[in-house]
């Protein structure tokens, strides 16, 4: 089990220009990555033969609105080496309208995840095999996560009528 | 045994035809099989064997809408999930009753969100409320004694499920059957 230290010493060695931020955080490092360094990036740590991080456990994303940040989203992924017994947070920076490269070919379990950042962020991957909609039924024309997005909705008041999206639901 | 064992031989009861449909469906209300959320873990408490369900003849949980008359909507109802629960509620045949179990089916309970219908009563007609979060397995058999009380007392032609031929079309148009099918029905 390697020290957190010791791995952000490891990323930084490699990828001096692709991080922007590394940092430590209870034990667990933090890093902060270029958006088209990202790839290079993770194939890195999936091959290192000290660092192995094998799986990926989630990705999310956390939506900065109301710091006004630009770029406006942090996209989150949590790796774990199995065999090392060490994790990692890799965040990477980007903004509205652009997007992320899939991490779908290095991790297979990128897929859900991956579908559900683009349900309730509208962050779209590139290289997704199957960008759809994965929580909210297709047709549904907001990112609920968003901090612009109230959280009971724009038809709250109004009583809700199942045939609006009924064949919306069944032709998935 | 029963009363028959008090009365002479060649008995007669007589009653009306309303009373003793009442009484039969009444003491047969079949649940269809059909949880949301945690409701349903205190709707599976309430068919075993500690408050078992089936002393008021209703432990036969039917998983085909086909076969059963009460409808117990246990928890959280997603708009996403609104079709299908209106789907089921369509295939139960005449007679049939609904029971809004906990908040959330109520009223939506503590998930006043985006993604939450605020009650079943916007989706299919409820005949009891059941208030709770989640309700209590006596909590359940009071329900249902209360759909017993209605099933017992109700008139027929309290009971509108005589379907016109405006209703077939309505259906037809709303679900895009052909009508050669809607001449079938």
């Amino acid at each position: 089990m390697a020290k957190a230290s010791e791995i952000i010493k490891l990323i930084q060695k490699k990828h001096k220009k692709a991080i922007i931020e590394a940092q430590e955080f209870r034990g667990d490092p933090i890093v902060i990555v270029k958006k088209d360094k990202l790839l290079e990036v993770c194939e890195f740590l999936q091959k290192e033969k000290k660092l192995l991080f094998n799986l990926l456990v989630d990705v999310t994303a956390v939506d900065f609105l109301p710091y006004k940040r630009k770029p406006r989203f942090d996209v989150v992924y949590i790796l774990v080496s199995v065999d090392h017994d060490h994790r990692l947070i890799l965040k990477t920076q980007v903004d509205e309208g652009e997007k992320v490269p899939s991490v779908y070919s290095l991790w297979k379990s990128a897929n859900f995840p991956e579908r559900e950042v683009y349900d309730m962020f509208g962050i779209e991957f590139e290289g997704h095999p199957d960008l759809r909609r994965i929580l909210m039924w297709p047709g549904f024309e907001y990112y609920p996560l968003r901090k612009d997005f109230p959280v009971k909705g724009f038809d709250f008041d109004k009583k809700w009528d199942p045939e609006t999206i009924r064949e919306n639901v069944f032709k998935y | 045994m029963g009363i028959e064992s008090y009365l002479p031989e060649g008995f007669v009861l007589t009653t009306t035809l309303e009373k003793l449909v009442g009484w039969a469906r009444g003491n047969s209300v079949w649940p269809c099989t059909f949880g949301l959320a945690c409701c349903a873990i205190e709707m599976m408490a309430t068919s075993l064997a500690h408050y078992d369900i089936a002393r008021f003849g209703s432990e036969v949980f039917r998983p085909s809408p086909r076969q059963s008359d009460l409808m117990i909507v246990a928890g959280t109802l997603t708009k996403k999930m609104s079709p299908m629960v209106k789907t089921i509620y369509e295939q139960i045949s005449d007679p049939k009753w609904v029971i809004a179990m906990g908040a959330c089916a109520s009223c939506g309970g503590i998930f006043q969100t985006y993604a939450v219908v605020q009650g079943v009563d916007q989706v299919i007609p409820v005949d009891v409320y059941l208030p709770g979060c989640p309700p209590r397995p006596e909590g359940l058999l009071a329900a249902l004694m209360k759909i017993q009380e209605r099933a017992k007392n109700e008139r027929f032609r309290d009971r509108p499920d005589i379907v016109t031929e405006e209703d077939i079309k309505k259906y037809c148009i709303q679900r895009n059957i052909p009508e050669k099918i809607e001449a079938a029905i």
